[in-house]
């Protein structure tokens, strides 16, 4: 009997209670888990650059629910601001909430193939939280030297005067990255070996395909930086010289290392977001992808260049002048893999049938925006504009007009579609439709106005721009992005107000909404432990965006991809 | 815990478990090459080191490789003896290994308490900070592969699990690999 | 375009406003054929009852030349911005052109500090004049600068100039300008340095020729006169 089967396999139910929710090894509450951390996290993040906008908008005066900003709480903001939003939002959310969530329900897995090391990586994540909130408020204050932490700044407890945040972040950095690699293992082995029979490579959507190219990119670039960490660690607590120039170390081998890491991760954070957008993309345009294959080479021809392109970010460093003739070329080589994925997600829609359903509003965002994220960064990887655009807020611009529809949109059209399958319920669309609004618009008239600001000379980490003569009729530009970030703040009210109605008062969601071709929406909303009865796993048939096949059963416009063909002997 | 399905499964044909040992691998020769790269560029720079660098005793250096090479061979045995079968064999020559890390460890301490003495600390110069550094990280990976092949062996000696001794093997080849860069870099290099 | 936020001061500043400009063009037509077209197909394609979508594999040579042709014109772009980068780059930043005069400029928390040549108009000899976040230039001439730090990371940099270069302890880093402009001008310390780095404040003055040997012969130190 399917009943008893099903008891006996799965005899050890794992935690029961409110433990379920703390020691659980299911893939589904670890993603959970991480998907609150990170979104708890991108509100401090929130927070931070609201406080530091209301400074830069009206410097020297006392910021609502904050107090006046000194310049080296200023320092501390920014810093903590960016490293947040790429380390304890961007990456938990985007890899491992998703990843885990998406991954074993698209390839017809149970769970992932190591579920205790699965646990673990969230528990050290989530111990690298601690340590990094907490080094806001030791004495001396948290880290303000830059994401980048570049010594001998960083090094140095006599020029940072953060000898204990300093420290606590870094290890709260190194703690992270130990998260990702003990969680990278199991999305890659997972995708690689516990697919359901019949899936075969180009049967796997882009979203698990993506989330693992990603994996792969961080595992094969984070190691340097965790040797560089390890070295600064020493430096700044054992008295070691490793970038200290009296010494005889060097600082930019810091940035070396930083950069060889830190370039690749920003694919580390595209690739899963872009994933996700393609596979929303080809539900609601009820369309198969236009080139599956182009996204998956292209995919991996960027992630190779993105290891040869790293000194883009240390043209002016003190570099041999000569070696930024070689980066100029490989960093403008990039664009072009990168803009065929965007080509062919757009090409995608051609002779679609568009739904503008809110995660569809989301998708397509992305793609809006991050085309405007791609193309200004052309103007940084030209050497010689570099010069003068180098550490201005062009750059901060153009890597929000990159890291927000990564981030920020791409997050909310992955949860938005998702949504029903993990909670059982529909949301709202007509506040997903203000509260998409009410973000993206907003967005682009906080930024746009820093491309300008950029243009016009402004440098980035400074607490006060009014103390610059050349840049002080620039002031008008800087109140309307602070106004406009209070606006878009005050438009996330509508995404918790839906989230918490619809989880409480929602329809019941159907196992299949969006009417998608892929396995996750055969299981039951939400899936139970194990995701199908044990003797149910879906087999596979075919690809997953067999949308308007003109064989499909019964007229329907899409096919899925667990369906055993019609006329054909079942596969697997 | 009971094992997920997809654990058992494999689609590549390769156990999951050997797969997951390679990137593990992959990961961990990534960040041992960010660090001696580092240093042989700071070498390359600073030929004075040598002078630092001639601090290292060579012989207990070569003995230690000696050790870990010899740790190597019995790692191989034990794999040789789960794949017969043999659990309670591939558990004493897994706990062989051990002592042979244990021996690595030993020695090093020796080593290293008689060179702080002479005054050859993590902060004399900078060879010396590479020095430490890289053995250091090396020897922490010796502790943990120690511990947890302590565990597989404990496993496999009750029958349990075979297929890891294999993978804590190559685990262990790896830790030894490391060493073989470590010991022309630190000791032979003067 | 950028001259219309702020001045063009230097002999290569119209070059580096030039090669923005050309990728302004450049970027800015991809970026709005590319968005119109998707604007347009989210437009012509959106939901219509009874319209079925169509079943395209991506296979067909009809379709991808709307892939490989544009993407074989960006590449021809990319090539074009490349070169205008690699010559504006070895303009200003390999090549040295012959300095008539040369300054030694040095960054710490939170000051610069400038070396410059006193009335016999060398360097490092007993009549340099010393000052502190004002630095006195001559219109017309050609300057190198010799940038160190003296603590951590700093950043020399002269918007109106486009000049920019980091400023690292234990280096000496040559570089060059030639104002074209007199006035006083902004520095902007340009790399993260503590607290103090936004009050890190300085002045370029480029004064005219008399002025400017006015201004040596009032600061040269008496002892060397």
């Amino acid at each position: 009997m399917a009943q008893t089967h099903e008891h006996g396999a799965h005899a050890d139910h794992g935690p029961q209670g409110i433990l379920k929710y703390i020691w659980s090894t299911d893939h589904k509450i670890i993603a959970m888990q991480y998907l609150f951390t990170g979104m708890f996290m991108a509100m401090v993040g929130g927070f931070m650059a609201y406080v530091f906008r209301m400074q830069l908008a009206f410097p020297g005066t006392s910021v609502p629910l904050y107090g006046v900003v000194s310049p080296a709480e200023y320092n501390a903001l920014i810093t903590n601001h960016g490293s947040i939003m790429i380390f304890w939002v961007a990456m938990p959310v985007l890899i491992a909430a998703f990843g885990n969530f998406c991954i074993p329900l698209m390839i017809g897995a149970d769970d992932m193939v190591f579920p205790r090391i699965n646990r673990l990586s969230y528990q050290v994540f989530l111990l690298s939280v601690l340590v990094v909130l907490a080094s806001l408020f030791v004495p001396g204050g948290g880290f303000g030297g830059a994401w980048t932490s570049y010594p001998p700044l960083s090094a140095n407890s006599a020029y940072n005067l953060t000898r204990l945040g300093a420290s606590m972040w870094l290890t709260a950095v190194a703690l992270e990255f130990v998260a990702f690699l003990l969680g990278g293992i199991n999305f890659i082995t997972t995708l690689m070996n516990s697919r359901a029979p019949g899936m075969k490579a180009y049967d796997i959507p882009m979203t698990p395909w993506m989330i693992v190219i990603a994996s792969i990119v961080f595992m094969l670039s984070v190691g340097p930086l965790i040797a560089g960490a390890i070295m600064l660690l020493f430096d700044q607590n054992l008295g070691t010289g490793f970038f200290d120039p009296n010494r005889g170390g060097d600082p930019i081998l810091w940035q070396h290392l930083f950069w060889f890491f830190g370039h690749p991760e920003v694919y580390v954070v595209l690739f899963p977001a872009i994933g996700m957008v393609i596979d929303i993309i080809a539900t609601f345009a009820r369309k198969k992808l236009f080139g599956y294959k182009i996204i998956l080479y292209t995919a991996v021809a960027t992630a190779v260049l993105s290891f040869f392109v790293w000194a883009h970010h240390q043209f002016i460093a003190g570099i041999d002048p000569r070696m930024a003739n070689i980066f100029t070329v490989t960093t403008l080589l990039i664009s072009v893999p990168i803009a065929e994925m965007l080509f062919v997600s757009i090409a995608t829609l051609y002779g679609g049938s568009i739904h503008l359903t809110t995660p569809m509003l989301w998708a397509l965002a992305f793609i809006g925006e991050f085309l405007i994220g791609g193309v200004t960064g052309i103007f940084l990887g030209a050497s010689g504009a570099d010069v003068y655009l180098h550490d201005t807020y062009f750059v901060l611009a153009h890597f929000h007009y990159t890291f927000f529809p990564i981030a920020i949109i791409g997050t909310f059209a992955a949860f938005t579609y998702w949504f029903p399958k993990m909670f059982g319920k529909m949301m709202d669309d007509r506040l997903g439709k203000i509260h998409f609004w009410g973000t993206v618009i907003p967005f682009n008239v906080i930024f746009i106005p820093l491309f300008v600001l950029g243009l016009g000379g402004q440098h980035r980490r400074i607490y006060n721009f009014q103390n610059f003569p050349e840049l002080q009729h620039m002031q008008p530009l800087r109140i309307l992005a602070t106004g406009a970030l209070i606006v878009m703040l005050f438009f996330q009210i509508f995404f918790f107000w839906n989230v918490i109605k619809s989880w409480i008062s929602g329809p019941k969601a159907p196992k299949n909404p969006w009417k998608a071709n892929t396995l996750e929406w055969t299981a039951d909303s939400p899936p139970p432990h194990g995701n199908w009865p044990p003797d149910q796993l879906p087999k596979v048939y075919r690809g997953p965006y067999e949308y308007g096949h003109p064989d499909a059963p019964e007229g329907m416009d899409y096919w899925p991809q667990n369906l055993p063909p019609q006329n054909q002997p079942a596969r697997g | 815990m009971q094992k997920p399905i997809a654990t058992t499964r494999s689609a590549t044909g390769i156990p999951t478990g050997r797969l997951a040992v390679w990137w593990v691998l992959a990961s961990e020769v990534v960040i041992f090459g960010g660090l001696l790269a580092s240093y042989v560029m700071h070498r390359l720079g600073h030929p004075e080191w040598a002078n630092a660098a001639a601090g290292t005793n060579t012989w207990i250096g070569a003995f230690n490789t000696f050790v870990l090479l010899s740790s190597s061979f019995t790692a191989v045995l034990a794999h040789q003896a789960a794949e017969h079968g043999d659990g309670k064999q591939a558990a004493r020559y897994l706990f062989m290994t051990i002592g042979g890390a244990a021996t690595f460890i030993l020695v090093k301490s020796a080593e290293w308490t008689h060179e702080i003495r002479e005054g050859f600390t993590i902060t004399a110069n900078g060879f010396w900070s590479f020095y430490y550094t890289a053995a250091g990280l090396h020897a922490m990976h010796v502790i943990a592969g120690a511990i947890v092949m302590a565990f597989v062996a404990r496993d496999a000696a009750r029958g349990r699990e075979l297929q890891r001794v294999e993978l804590i093997g190559i685990y262990w080849h790896f830790v030894d690999v490391v060493w073989i860069f470590l010991f022309p870099l630190l000791y032979i290099a003067k | 375009m950028v001259e219309r936020l702020i001045q063009e001061a230097s002999s290569f500043a119209g070059s580096i406003d030039g090669l923005i400009a050309l990728v302004m063009v450049l970027v800015g037509f991809w970026l709005i054929l590319a968005e119109a077209v998707f604007f347009w197909l989210i437009f012509r394609f959106r939901a219509k009852p009874d319209v079925r979508t169509q079943y395209i594999t991506g296979k067909e040579k009809h379709l991808k030349r709307w892939i490989t042709i544009p993407h074989a014109l960006v590449l021809v772009c990319d090539v074009f911005i490349i070169v205008g980068a690699v010559r504006v780059w070895y303009n200003v930043k390999q090549h040295l052109p012959e300095a008539d005069y040369t300054v030694r400029v040095i960054g710490q928390q939170w000051a610069w500090v400038f070396q410059q040549p006193g009335q016999d108009g060398e360097l490092d000899t007993a009549d340099d004049i010393y000052t502190t976040d004002n630095l006195y230039v001559e219109n017309e001439k050609t300057y190198h600068f010799e940038l160190t730090s003296r603590d951590v990371l700093h950043d020399f940099s002269v918007p109106v100039f486009r000049l920019k270069q980091d400023a690292v302890p234990g280096r000496t880093i040559t570089g060059w300008f030639r104002p074209t402009v007199a006035g006083t001008f902004d520095i902007q310390c340009a790399e993260i340095c503590g607290i103090g780095h936004g009050v890190m404040l300085g002045h370029i003055n480029v004064q005219t020729a008399s002025e400017h040997e006015q201004w040596i012969a009032q600061h040269s130190p008496a002892s060397a006169q």
